[in-house]
C-alpha cells in the first residue's frame, strides 16, 4: 500500500516536473516572439558596416584638435581637350612636391591617374577638381607611402567646356602647434560639472529631507507609540485646525512685515531682536533642570514663554529669509566673479520664505495636537468609562468627518467633481459614520497603535514614490520649472528622498536595541533617545548610504538630460540624434570617468568611516 | 517603599512571563532576584520602570502607582530608577563621558540636551562618578574601546548620574569573568551601603547572592517561589526554584 502510494506520487512528481518544463519552454518561446529576437539582422552586411563605422567613431572621441595649415599643389588640366594646337606643358620643379596627371586633357567621365611626388611621407588629403568657375569638387583621397609618393585613379567630372586650363589639386594639411581641446570637449566639460552639481544638490536636499522621514518609517521606533482613542480623535481634529491657524498666522505676519523688508538694516536688527527674544523665552520656558513637579501656574507661565519663543522664532525665520534675500541681491552686484555666492544666498532666503507657511502650519498643528493630547489624557484619567465612551463617540464622529473631508478634498483637486455632494457631503457623512462605529466598538481606554499606522502610511508613500522613475519625475519637473538643471535636481532630489528614507529606516531598524532601552530607562524622552541612542549608531551607515546615493545620482543625472533635466545627457542625446558619434563618444567618456571616480571615492570614504 | 502587587505580564502569543507576583522592597535593601533563564527576572525588573508594560497589577512606589503614571510623571519616576544591564547597553560609538552624561537626560531640558549641551554641574558630576568607579582616564575614549568590566563600570556611573533611589540590575555580571563579577558587585555593594540606594539585582550564581544580598526572591516560570534571606535557600528550596534536575554549582 505504502509502496504504491510512493510510486503514484513519484509519477505525479515527474508529471509535474514535465509540465513545469513545458510551461517554461512555452514562456521562453513566447518571449522570443515578443522581444522580436532576430539574429539574421545581426549578420546583415549593411548593418555590420554601419555598426563598424559607429563603433570606430565611438572609439575615437573628438577630444583634441590641431591648428592646420593647408598647402595646395596643383597641375593644370584641360577639359575637354582643345580641338586644335598644342597644349603648353609647364615645367615642374621636381625638387619640390608636385603632382602629375597621366594625361593633361580628357573628356568628362574619363578615368585618369594622378600621381604625387616628393611629398611628405604617410599623409592623407583630398584631390580636388578646381573648375574655372572656382568651384571645387573632391575627386578622391590620396595617401602617400613612405617615400612621399601616391598614385590615385580618378574620374573627371562633367563640367562646362572651357578653353583655358582648369586645375587638379592635392591639398596637404599639416598640423601645427600643440593639440587643443575641441569645442565638444569644452562643452562636455561644462556639462559634466553641471551634472556633478545636479547630483550634489539632489543628494544634499534628499538626505536632509529623508533623515527625519526615516525615523518615522522605522518600525522599531514607531511600534511602541500608541495613543488612546480619545487622544487620537482629538489629534485628527486638532492638527488640521492648528495647521490652518498657523498658515493664516504666517500669512498675517508676512503681510505685517512687508513694509519693513526693503531695508537690509531694518531686517537685520529685527532678526537679531526677535532671535534674542526667542532664545531667552526658550531659556525661561524650558528650565535646564526640572526638579519638582511644576505647579499649574508655573506650567502656564512656561507655556506662555514657549509660545512667545515660537512666535519670535517664526518672525526671525521670516526676517532671516528677507535679510539673506536682500544681502544676496546686493552681493550679487558687488562680488563680480564670486557673484554666485550672492545668488546662492538669495535663493536660500527665498527657499526659507517659501517654507515659512508650511513650517508654521506644522508647528501650530503640533502645538494644538500636544495640547489636545494632554486634554485627552486627563479626560481618560478623570472620567469613568461610560462618559468617556460617549465623549469618544462624539469626537470620533467629528474626527472621521474631518478626515474623510480632507482626503476627499485632495481627490477632488485631481478629479474636479464640481459637485459639493460628492466632494463634501458624502465624505463627511461616511467619515462621521465610520468614526461613530469605530468608537462605539472600540474599548474607550484601549490604546490604538498610532505609531504603527503612521509607519505604514509613510512606508506606503515611500514605496509608491520610489517606484516612479527619476526620468518620469524629471518630465513633470520640467513642466513645473522649465527645461534645465534645476528640473533635474528636483526630480533626483524627490527620488533620493524616497530611496534614502527607505534605506535609512532599515538601518534604524537594525540598530542594537540595548542602548535605546538604557537611555529610555534614564527618563529620557523620545527625542532625547533618538539623539543619544539612535543617531550615534546610525551615523556610519547613513554616511555610507549617502555616498552610495550620490554615486547613483551622478549616474542618473547623466541621463536625466534626455528629458530636459540638464546635465550632460542633453549633449549626449543631441549628438546621438545628429549622428555625430565622435562627439557623443566624448560625453560617454566623461560619464565613464566621473562615474568610475565617484565609485572609487565613495567606496574609499565608506571604507574609512565604517 | 516599593510595593509590587499581583504583577502579571502576558506577552503576545500568550506567553506568561509573570504570574501574580507580589512582594515588597524596603529602602536600602539589596534584593537578589534568582531563577532560571526565562523565568521572568528581566521582565519583572523592566515592569518596575515600565520598559515593559505590565498586563495587570500595581507597582507602588512612594504611594504612586507607576503603572498608571502619565508620560511626564513616568519620566520623573524613571529618572530616579537607575538601570544596569547584562550587556551594558552603552552607546558604543559615543564617548564614555557622553554615555555617563546620558544618565542625566531625565533631568535636563530636552531642548538643550538635543544639541549635546550639558551644564557644567552635570559634567563635573560625570567626572566624579567616573572617578568613583576608577576610570576617569578613559573619559574621552569611545565606549567600545573599553573592556567588558570597564564598560559595566561606565554603566554604573551612568546609573548613578540619575541620583537614583533604586538601581535595577539585570544580570549585571553574567557576561563577565568571576574576578570582574566580584569587582562589579562590590561597586554595587558600595553604592548600596554608602549612598543607601536600594538595589534589585537579578543573579545567576548563588554564591554571589549569599555574599552580597540581604534578601532574595526566586521566580520559576513567572511565579514567585521564594522570598526570604539568602541563607534560607536549602537544597529543597533550590530544587523548587531551579527544577529537580538542577545541581548546585559554586
Amino acid at each position: 500500500m505504502r509502496c504504491d502510494l510512493k510510486k503514484k506520487s513519484s509519477i505525479l512528481k515527474s508529471l509535474r516536473t514535465g509540465l513545469l518544463i513545458a510551461i517554461s519552454i512555452i514562456v521562453f518561446a513566447y518571449a522570443f516572439q515578443v522581444t522580436n529576437v532576430n539574429f539574421e539582422t545581426t549578420r546583415s552586411e549593411v548593418r555590420i558596416t554601419q555598426l563598424t563605422r559607429v563603433l570606430r567613431a565611438l572609439a575615437k572621441p573628438e577630444l583634441v584638435q590641431y591648428d592646420t595649415t593647408e598647402e595646395e599643389i596643383s597641375t593644370p588640366f584641360y577639359l575637354p581637350c582643345p580641338d586644335t594646337g598644342e597644349i603648353e606643358e609647364i615645367e615642374k620643379n621636381t625638387d619640390e612636391a608636385y603632382i602629375q596627371t597621366s594625361v593633361i586633357c580628357a573628356s568628362p567621365k574619363e578615368s585618369i591617374t594622378v600621381e604625387g611626388f616628393n611629398m611628405a611621407a604617410n599623409i592623407k588629403g583630398p584631390i580636388n577638381f578646381l573648375a574655372a568657375s572656382g568651384v571645387k569638387r573632391q575627386l578622391a583621397n590620396f595617401e602617400t607611402n613612405n617615400e612621399g609618393y601616391f598614385s590615385v585613379d580618378v574620374v573627371i567630372p562633367t563640367r562646362q567646356p572651357v578653353a583655358e586650363a582648369q586645375y587638379i589639386t592635392a591639398t596637404i594639411r599639416t598640423t601645427t602647434g600643440l593639440p587643443k581641446w575641441t569645442d565638444t570637449a569644452k562643452a562636455t566639460w561644462y556639462k559634466i560639472i553641471e551634472t556633478v552639481f545636479i547630483a550634489l544638490l539632489a543628494t544634499t536636499i534628499g538626505t536632509a529631507a529623508s533623515i527625519p522621514i526615516s525615523f518615522i518609517a522605522a518600525r522599531n521606533l514607531m511600534k511602541d507609540s500608541t495613543s488612546t482613542p480619545t487622544s487620537t480623535a482629538l489629534n485628527i481634529i486638532g492638527f488640521p485646525i492648528g495647521a490652518y491657524l498657523g498658515y493664516i498666522f504666517s500669512k498675517w505676519i508676512i503681510d505685517l512685515l512687508s513694509p519693513f523688508e526693503k531695508n537690509v538694516f531694518v531686517t537685520l536688527i529685527g532678526l537679531i531682536i526677535s532671535g534674542l527674544i526667542a532664545y531667552f523665552s526658550i531659556r525661561k520656558g524650558l528650565p535646564s533642570e526640572d526638579i519638582k513637579k511644576p505647579t499649574t501656574s508655573v506650567k502656564f507661565q512656561r507655556f506662555a514663554f514657549i509660545f512667545i519663543a515660537g512666535v519670535m522664532t517664526i518672525l526671525s525665520i521670516i526676517l532671516f529669509g528677507e535679510f539673506t534675500k536682500l544681502t544676496g541681491k546686493e552681493l550679487e552686484n558687488v562680488l563680480g566673479p564670486f557673484s554666485f555666492l550672492g545668488y546662492a544666498l538669495f535663493q536660500i532666503g527665498d527657499i526659507t520664505l517659501m517654507l515659512v507657511p508650511a513650517i508654521t502650519a506644522i508647528a501650530f498643528g503640533g502645538v494644538v495636537v500636544s495640547l489636545f493630547n494632554k486634554v485627552g489624557l486627563s479626560l481618560q484619567d478623570n472620567l469613568n468609562t461610560k462618559i468617556l465612551k460617549i465623549i469618544n463617540v462624539v469626537i470620533s464622529t467629528i474626527a472621521g468627518a474631518i478626515l474623510f473631508a480632507l482626503v476627499m478634498a485632495v481627490i477632488n483637486w485631481f478629479y474636479q467633481f464640481n459637485n459639493q455632494r460628492i466632494s463634501l457631503y458624502y465624505p463627511v457623512l461616511i467619515g462621521g459614520f465610520a468614526g461613530f462605529i469605530l468608537a462605539a466598538i472600540a474599548k474607550p481606554k484601549h490604546p490604538l497603535p498610532t505609531g504603527f499606522i503612521i509607519y505604514t502610511i509613510t512606508r506606503t508613500i515611500l514605496n509608491a514614490l520610489r517606484s516612479i522613475e527619476p526620468l518620469v519625475m524629471a518630465i513633470i519637473a520640467v513642466i513645473w520649472v522649465g527645461i534645465g538643471p534645476f528640473a533635474g535636481s528636483l526630480a533626483l532630489a524627490l527620488h533620493t528622498i524616497a530611496a534614502l528614507a527607505k534605506l535609512y529606516s532599515e538601518q534604524v531598524e537594525s540598530i542594537d536595541d540595548g542602548p535605546l532601552e538604557a537611555i529610555h530607562a534614564t527618563g529620557a524622552n523620545k527625542l532625547q533617545t533618538i539623539v543619544y541612542a539612535v543617531i550615534p549608531q546610525i551615523v556610519p551607515p547613513y554616511i555610507s548610504f549617502t555616498m552610495y546615493r550620490w554615486d547613483i545620482n551622478v549616474r542618473m543625472s547623466t541621463i536625466i538630460g534626455f528629458v530636459g533635466g540638464g546635465g550632460i545627457g542633453f549633449l549626449l542625446q543631441q549628438n546621438i540624434n545628429l549622428l555625430s558619434y565622435r562627439a557623443a563618444s566624448v560625453q560617454m567618456l566623461a560619464i565613464a570617468i566621473v562615474v568610475a571616480s565617484m565609485d572609487y571615492i565613495s567606496s574609499k570614504i565608506r571604507e574609512r568611516i565604517v | 517603599m516599593l510595593e509590587i502587587k499581583n504583577l502579571t505580564k502576558v506577552y503576545e502569543g500568550n506567553v506568561q512571563a509573570l504570574d501574580n507576583v507580589s512582594f515588597n522592597v524596603q529602602p536600602g535593601e539589596f534584593l537578589a532576584v534568582i531563577g532560571l533563564s526565562g523565568s521572568g527576572k528581566s521582565t519583572l525588573l523592566r515592569c518596575i520602570n515600565r520598559l515593559v508594560e505590565p498586563t495587570n497589577g500595581e507597582v507602588i512606589w512612594d504611594g504612586v502607582d507607576i503603572t498608571k503614571a502619565g508620560p511626564d510623571e513616568l519620566r520623573r519616576i524613571r529618572r530616579q530608577i537607575g538601570m544596569i544591564f547584562q550587556h551594558f547597553n552603552l552607546v558604543e560609538r559615543s564617548k564614555v563621558l557622553t554615555n555617563v552624561l546620558a544618565g542625566r537626560l531625565g533631568y535636563t531640558n530636552p531642548a538643550m540636551s538635543l544639541v549635546n549641551r550639558f551644564s557644567k554641574n552635570d559634567v563635573d558630576m560625570a567626572y566624579k562618578q567616573l572617578e568613583r568607579v576608577g576610570i576617569t582616564d578613559q573619559a574621552n575614549k569611545r565606549a567600545d574601546e573599553l573592556s567588558g568590566g570597564q564598560q559595566q563600570r561606565v554603566s554604573i556611573a551612568r546609573a548613578m548620574m540619575q541620583n537614583p533611589k533604586i538601581i535595577l540590575a539585570d544580570e549585571p555580571v553574567a557576561s563577565l569573568d568571576p574576578v570582574l563579577a566580584h569587582s562589579i558587585m562590590q561597586y554595587l555593594e558600595k553604592i548600596n551601603k554608602e549612598d543607601g540606594v536600594t538595589i534589585i539585582c537579578s543573579l545567576h550564581f548563588l554564591d554571589l547572592v549569599h555574599r552580597y544580598a540581604n534578601r532574595a526572591i526566586a521566580l520559576n516560570a513567572g511565579v514567585l517561589m521564594f522570598d526570604g534571606a539568602p541563607k534560607e535557600i536549602d537544597d529543597v528550596k533550590f530544587k523548587e526554584i531551579y527544577g529537580k534536575e538542577a545541581e548546585r554549582v559554586g
